[in-house]
């Protein structure tokens, strides 16, 4: 096939992965980690991964479970599926 | 939007034809463990996964829980027992061929995982002295202490170990390939599987993989009700690329399926109303039995089968007076009396009595091990909770010493859906095989979640070795099958053709519509006409929509085959509803027009499949088909009980 390939960044609501470009190293190890392949390497190398697909984004974890730069990448959920938590309470005489 | 150029090597129109005794679709735990079965015993073996083997598959970043574990040391039950109680939990409804390969062959599967370098013991001590820890063993135990046939397990440690010794045993992986059909040829009008055809996903290459033996252990069906084009990764419970495609080939080449037309009311669905799988407050499987509390902080009591309230925590994990085990786990929704264990009180009767809503987990009044097993190890290993929940949460700020986390939805799930919102989930259907886990057609096994009333990983372990193992037996009388060439270019032209298609339609285009037809024509209750437009419908979308849908890149070409075979799947399932004239409940099938519950002429499995000239055959099973359970596989399986320990490491 002749035809030229490319790819678009796919934006989507959410930003499951951040990158912090200061401590990622480009190595590229979450690119090929991940089962659902929604990061492309930098063009340029050693540079952060792009991340062309966020919504199809898992949320399974393994690119950070993969990543041996200690916080280059982070990974969160969407603000709605962010479930809330509380400080425990003991219930009053009457309850 | 920015323009990149592909940064993957363009290999369209390139064909590589790779030659194995065994081939084995899908690199989850199934088929991992199904290639390791084959590569023990010599076979040249060759395994094709859409993903990244290291990672890829529904338990590919974890799991907590290994299910009947049977014949580990520290059990109480016998693997006849439980697979029996497996069945009899489905009224019959259940693959008692697969549940009893899990109960017994199970823990032999966990001993090789260790071996490989899982972690499947508390070796460091950390759990010491705990009541669910046996401290000879060091083995940890979940749900029923008693009995200790269900452990809790380092699932995050799993994949990484079996891709290492995939590799170490020869095995050749063929990682970003997707299976795309499977190649059968006929002889005297027997048809038997010789291998398949495949896609590199990103660089377009095609793959013809000729096999002796061929393994479906791919995934079972998803995004066939549930979709959403902007969150598609959290549309369902599984990996976003586990969307069905082993059944879709396997349907179109013949294999016949069983209890395609149970679906069930929706329960995950992170996209829209569902949080997080384990992410919520809530007291079922990683999180049984947390202690769960109402708004004012008042704990919502634990009661046995017989509505005795518990008192103490202990008493979550013990069967009742009288009962010699009882079930929890992956499918195990609200079992009958026999086998129900603890459970918090009913939501009716907490809402009459009083309790406030919303409802917390909270782990601060638990035991500290209990606590720290369920907040560390249960959420840490299972499925995706490593990173997106411990690590997250405990980066939020969350101490389970200090904080209780909110329940949602109706009860304990965290949504609540509408009855057309549906799922193949809780034991469904898929195919069917015999006691070798072949299918109807020679040289084509099925093992996992490709199997009809799969449950958990030990089942996916225990299901995938043995079909390695049956599959390399079998490739020892068998020759290689003669490529079909116009069939191989008639896929390829097939494949690469949304490629060809200028301002063609975005997959997600057609994922919905498939969707939305699926919620119109084959919601929560079915009839004839319905479900005929439907088909209908999807015919439409196949001869108009298909060709419209175009792709940029190998990544989109991927995204759209998915769909094709969703597709594919979506009228399997709604000409498997055609063919059941009656509704059942244990199948969670309404029709209607034919509103009498299970009655005894349809008390039987259906099967479905495609004869050569692609009309649909609809057979029938009676139930127990399998016999019994223990006598039959025993009659199998003399050489594995005599001799399988020898090709074990360490």
């Amino acid at each position: 096939m002749e035809k030229e390939l490319y790819a678009s960044v796919i934006p989507c609501s959410a930003r499951p992965l951040v990158f912090d470009s200061e401590k990622c190293v480009g190595c590229n190890r979450c690119v090929n980690i991940c089962q659902v392949d929604i990061l492309l390497p930098n063009p340029e190398k050693g540079k952060t991964p792009i991340v062309a697909y966020p919504g199809e984004c898992y949320y399974c974890g393994s690119c950070v479970m993969v990543c041996r730069q200690e916080g280059a990448i982070r990974l969160q959920h969407p603000l709605m599926n962010q479930a809330r938590f509380v400080p425990v309470k003991r219930p009053s005489a009457e309850a | 939007m920015q323009n990149l150029k592909w940064p993957y090597e363009n290999e369209f129109g390139q064909e590589e034809i790779v030659t194995s005794e065994i081939l084995v679709l899908g690199g989850g735990l199934a088929g991992c463990y199904a290639a390791i079965a084959a590569a023990r015993r010599g076979k040249s073996v060759v395994l094709v996964e859409k993903g990244a083997t290291e990672r890829s598959g529904s338990a590919g970043s974890g799991f907590d829980h290994w299910e009947s574990a049977c014949t580990n040391p520290c059990s109480q039950v016998s693997a006849q027992e439980i697979a029996e109680a497996y069945v009899n939990e489905q009224d019959g409804y259940s693959n008692g061929i697969g549940h009893y390969i899990e109960c017994q062959e199970g823990y032999d599967r966990l001993l090789d995982m260790e071996s490989f370098g899982g972690k499947i013991r508390d070796t460091e001590d950390e759990f010491a002295g705990a009541e669910f820890r046996d401290d000879e063993t060091k083995l940890m135990f979940a749900y029923d202490y008693q009995n200790k046939f269900t452990l809790r397990v380092w699932g995050s440690t799993f994949k990484p170990a079996l891709y290492k010794e995939l590799l170490r045993l020869g095995v050749k992986v063929y990682d970003r390939t997707e299976a795309t059909a499977l190649m059968v040829e006929e002889t005297n009008g027997r048809r038997r599987g010789i291998g398949a055809t495949g896609m590199n996903v990103r660089t377009g290459k095609f793959l013809i993989f000729r096999a002796k033996e061929t393994i479906l252990a791919m995934s079972r069906p998803a995004r066939i009700w549930l979709f959403h084009p902007d969150l598609v990764g959290l549309c369902e419970f599984r990996p976003m690329q586990s969307i069905g495609s082993g059944h879709a080939m396997g349907y179109r080449a013949g294999v016949a399926f069983t209890m395609m037309e149970k679906s069930v009311k929706a329960e995950f669905s992170s996209a829209g109303r569902s949080f997080p799988p384990y992410g919520t407050g809530n007291n079922h499987n990683t999180w049984y039995a947390a202690t769960m509390v109402d708004a004012r902080g008042v704990e919502i009591p634990y009661v046995n089968r017989d509505g005795v309230e518990l008192k103490t925590v202990s008493e979550r994990y013990y069967p009742a007076p009288g009962q010699k085990f009882f079930l929890k786990g992956g499918v195990i929704d609200n079992p009958k009396y026999e086998y129900r264990g603890p459970e918090t009180l009913d939501f009716a009767e907490l809402m009459r009595r009083g309790y406030q809503l919303p409802f917390y987990a909270d782990l601060s009044r638990m035991p500290e091990m209990e606590r720290k097993v369920i907040w560390g190890v249960m959420v840490g290993e299972e499925g995706k909770t490593k990173i997106p929940i411990l690590k997250n949460y405990t980066e939020r700020g969350f101490d389970p010493t200090q904080h209780m986390l909110q329940s949602y939805g109706n009860g304990w799930q965290s949504a609540d859906f509408l009855p057309q919102e549906r799922q193949l989930f809780g034991a469904p259907g898929g195919i069917i095989t015999d006691w070798d886990l072949k299918t109807n057609i020679d040289g084509i096994y099925a093992a996992g979640d490709q199997l009809y009333a799969s449950d958990c990983c030990g089942y996916a372990c225990a299901t995938g070795y043995y079909a390695g193992r049956k599959a390399a037996k079998a490739a020892e009388d068998v020759e290689y099958g003669e490529i079909d060439r116009a069939f191989c270019d008639a896929e390829k032209a097939r494949l690469y053709h949304p490629m060809e298609v200028e301002n063609g339609m975005d997959w997600r285009e057609l994922n919905m519509a498939i969707s939305k037809a699926m919620q119109n024509y084959c919601g929560g209750v079915k009839c004839r006409d319905l479900l005929n437009q439907g088909l209908e419908l999807l015919e439409q979308y196949e001869r108009e929509a298909v060709p419209q849908v175009g792709a940029s890149n190998p990544h989109e070409l991927m995204r759209a085959h998915e769909v094709f075979d969703i597709l594919t799947v979506a009228k399997l399932i709604l000409q498997a509803c055609l063919l059941r004239e009656s509704s059942s409940e244990p199948l969670c099938f309404s029709r209607s027009d034919f509103p009498e519950m299970d009655p005894p002429k349809d008390d039987c499995f259906i099967t479905i499949r495609l004869d050569a000239s692609g009309q649909v055959v609809r057979g029938t099973v009676p139930k127990g088909y399998f016999g019994d359970l223990k006598e039959e596989y025993e009659k199998r399986n003399a050489d594995y009980v005599d001799g399988d320990a020898r090709y074990r490491r360490g």
